[in-house]
């Protein structure tokens, strides 16, 4: 009898560690099994490539952890960064960093627009978010119709320059991801943004801030989608408003889930969100070497999906 | 009927059921009672396919039995009325009535027409008059509760589980529950009941199972069994203290002549409140009396500024509040405990510690980040002072028990520092022991110069807790009583509207 009670706890146990450190175990025999199976994965260059392109996708899933932390999410992101990049190429003229500046902008004018539907007018966040998207989306459009590309040294050097043998895009993402974990850990106003996800009456009557907090939590999304935009954009060494981003709010989701972040809010895990980006990452970038189809990758991650899902089921 | 044979659960650091062997017999009302985290609801969700045993055995008509889900144990006849009410709010009161086992009609369609008129029928048998096309949650939580009931019943369960059913009964409604459970008894099938109410225990049961800790310390036949000595099993104390001490925790207090501390005046909200006012002196207790529905909640959440009022004011120490506002009330110093634990009260995810941090959190922190010392330091001084039992401050809340819940929200506010309390049922459905604990602390915290506004529909609580009591019919003031006045009879006598004055 007390065999089967060890075996419940074990499972349990089990069941708690998968749930807290799945992804990072995934993580880390994924890498192993490239690192003696693939050629040259353990090479610098094969490093760089991979980071580079994560960045974006990492810097653009803390914005929906955060978004998703408070029992919402955000469709709006990838038309963002197409709206960031007709932002640049718009503004290029008056040099790189008023480029930016009015990008990022724009991103937090996204970030406000979906944050005062959902927290003042109390439109759904999916069905608010899913409007900015197709119309996001076309603004990009009308502003830069096509595609443009720019030889701005500023914004190329963004794009593909490094310090210290690291490239700047991951930097850029490194410090994101140090900022916004920061933030969710040690502030007050991460710990509310949690609170709210959790119970939103709760938090009401507690006297939060509430319809700020969600504001606000909206806007990051927005102003992080923007930067992950930029970088996207000074890689390409062009504008592409037409399909830079497509797609994005479905692997920043992805990321996130597979990270253990619960759709049903009241908790962030940003170095889980990092690492699910890095697992899909890495699963594309592993089938590709082998010569596997593209197809393949896709129902890899499907499986991911599920096995994620499946872990962060409510404990019994 | 229904037994379990050595079960026992364990959830990360605490076991919850330990060698638990308990049996129902056919047509027999069971009680089950004992403290918070004595593992009550543990043991019903064991029965009832919500949780499984980690080991031990549940028999079921003599078969052992492992139910997969709620709905396994439903279709096999177990069914449960949980605390809080289960149904689905949003759909209507004949949806709920029949979710699971529509009417259908042609094309196996379901057959709307047939289920409002069945529902009507039925629900009138238990004297809910209201249209059964509204949702379920526009209804008051009592009527919801003889729903999931009426559901239950319906549904041919041979097993019924009610889990403080009447929490938040009206005495009327309480009636029609004891005869549907004399009706069930009759038929052949059985009740298990858990209550903190004493009295009910010994109108309408046959037997009591006593659990504490975790493990089962009693169990025999109600009659014969005296009072105390039940409080005496079910508390781990013995008779002497348990006598001495009486039962509920209120000291007398002498009457303070200070200036009122929180005065509210004329609050008024087209249908739901209508002039109330009222004052609170520092170290005073001030009980609001009323039927469910009568506007006392409301008061509360208006004074609060959780509900928008169209005319009327609250001021503390002579100061205006800045009306409908929660924020400016918590500055001002009034902290509202809300009715409803689970949906207005406890972030379930977090921690103990951030529950009992959140609403203090801005004063914690510097400059826009948490001061964990800080934080730390609060937290333990009132896991200390209310004696919250939990595994540590990093337990997730959801996991603790009703009345260490309700202590975790009382040590939210008191973390505020707080000038004036409102109260909104602060011992419902939490065990004699923690609720003693909760009545003495409402005292000292009363002693200490804070002004109490207490809400309570057990009129025992009203009556020992509070000076004074201000009664509410209809969401309007009908009746002040104090001193001498404040009784049982006369509160009564206020709500059915047959005081002369």
């Amino acid at each position: 009898m007390t065999e089967t009670i060890d075996r419940a706890l074990d499972r349990v146990r089990v069941v708690s560690w998968l749930q807290r450190y799945g992804v990072y175990a995934a993580v880390v025999v994924l890498f192993a099994f490239n690192a003696v199976f693939t050629p040259h994965f353990l090479a610098a260059d094969n490093f760089r490539t991979q980071l580079v392109q994560v960045a974006p996708i990492v810097i653009v899933a803390l914005g929906m952890a955060l978004v998703i932390g408070t029992e919402g999410i955000d469709l709006s992101v990838g038309s963002v960064m197409a709206l960031a990049a007709s932002m640049v190429a718009l503004y290029l003229g008056y040099g790189a960093l008023p480029a930016i500046a009015m990008a990022l902008l724009a991103g937090a004018l996204v970030g406000a627009a979906g944050g005062v539907l959902v927290a003042v007018v109390g439109v759904q966040p999916i069905v608010a978010t899913l409007a900015l998207l197709v119309g996001v989306r076309g603004l990009a459009n009308v502003f830069l119709p096509q595609l443009r590309e720019f030889t701005n040294p500023t914004l190329v050097a963004i794009g593909s320059d490094s310090v210290a043998g690291v490239p700047i895009v991951v930097l850029v993402a490194v410090v994101l991801v140090a900022a916004v974990a920061f933030l969710v850990r040690r502030t007050t106003f991460g710990r509310q943004l949690v609170a709210v996800g959790g119970n939103r009456t709760a938090s009401r009557l507690s006297g939060l801030p509430v319809r700020r907090i969600l504001l606000t939590v909206y806007v990051l999304a927005g102003v992080l989608a923007a930067v992950a935009g930029v970088l996207a954009t000074s890689r390409l060494q062009a504008s592409d408003p037409t399909s830079l981003g497509l797609f994005m709010e479905l692997s920043a989701i992805t990321a996130v889930v597979v990270g253990g972040t619960p759709l049903t809010g009241g908790r962030v895990r940003v170095l889980g969100t990092v690492m699910g980006a890095l697992l899909m990452q890495l699963l594309q970038a592993t089938l590709i070497k082998h010569n596997l189809p593209q197809s393949w990758t896709q129902m890899a991650q499907a499986v991911i999906i599920l096995a994620a899902v499946y872990a962060a089921r409510e404990r019994r | 009927m229904l037994e379990t044979d050595g079960v026992r659960k364990a959830f990360p650091g605490v076991t919850a059921l330990d060698g638990v062997s308990f049996s129902l017999g056919t047509g027999e009302v069971h009680a089950l009672v004992g403290e918070n985290g004595a593992g009550k609801s543990t043991l019903i969700k064991v029965l009832t396919g919500v949780y499984r045993a980690d080991a031990g055995q549940v028999r079921y008509r003599g078969e052992p039995v492992s139910f997969a889900s709620p709905l396994d144990a439903q279709r096999a006849g177990i069914a449960t009325i949980y605390q809080e009410v289960n149904l689905v709010p949003q759909m209507s009161v004949a949806r709920n009535l029949f979710l699971g086992r529509e009417p259908r009609g042609r094309f196996g369609l379901i057959d709307f027409a047939a289920m409002r008129e069945r529902a009507g029928e039925v629900l009138r048998g238990y004297g809910i008059g209201s249209d059964v096309r509204r949702p379920l949650g526009s209804l008051g939580l009592g009527a919801q509760q003889m729903v999931a009931l009426a559901r239950a019943i319906e549904a041919h369960a041979q097993v019924v589980v009610m889990d403080e059913p009447t929490s938040s009964l009206q005495p009327r409604e309480v009636d029609r529950l004891f005869r549907a459970i004399g009706d069930l008894r009759g038929q052949g099938r059985s009740v298990v009941y858990v209550s903190h109410r004493l009295e009910e225990l010994y109108r309408i049961c046959d037997r009591v199972t006593v659990l504490r800790d975790g493990r089962l310390v009693h169990t025999g036949p109600l009659a014969g069994l005296d009072r105390l000595r039940l409080i005496s099993l079910m508390l781990g104390r013995d008779l002497d203290a348990v006598r001495s001490e009486g039962l509920t925790r209120f000291a007398e207090r002498a009457r303070s002549h200070a200036a009122p501390l929180l005065r509210a005046t004329n609050l008024s909200r087209r249908h739901v409140l209508d002039e109330v006012s009222l004052a609170v002196r520092p170290g005073e207790i001030v009980g609001l009396g009323g039927l469910l529905g009568s506007g006392r909640s409301e008061t509360a959440k208006a004074i609060a500024g959780a509900l928008p009022l169209d005319s009327g004011g609250v001021s503390v120490a002579g100061e205006a509040v800045p009306p409908g506002s929660v924020g400016s009330a918590i500055r001002a110093g009034i902290n509202l405990l809300p009715e409803d634990r689970k949906a207005e009260g406890i972030v379930a995810t977090l921690s103990v510690r951030e529950n009992i941090a959140l609403a203090a959190l801005p004063r914690l922190s510097r400059a826009g980040i948490v001061s964990e010392g800080d934080v730390d330091r609060v937290v333990d001084r009132f896991m200390r002072r209310l004696r919250i039992k939990a595994a540590g401050p990093g337990q997730p809340v959801g996991e603790l028990s009703g009345g260490n819940q309700q202590k975790v929200l009382l040590a939210r506010w008191l973390a505020m520092n707080p000038r004036v309390l409102l109260l909104d049922e602060p011992t419902r459905g939490i065990d004699v022991g923690a609720k003693a604990e909760v009545q003495v602390l409402i005292d000292e915290l009363a002693e200490e110069g804070l002004a109490v506004l207490l809400i309570s529909s057990d009129l025992e609580e009203l009556v020992e807790g509070s000076q004074r009591v201000v009664v509410l019919r209809d969401g309007a003031v009908v009746g002040e009583l104090s001193g001498a006045d404040v009784t049982e009879e006369k509160i009564m006598a206020a709500i059915a509207g047959t005081t002369d004055d």
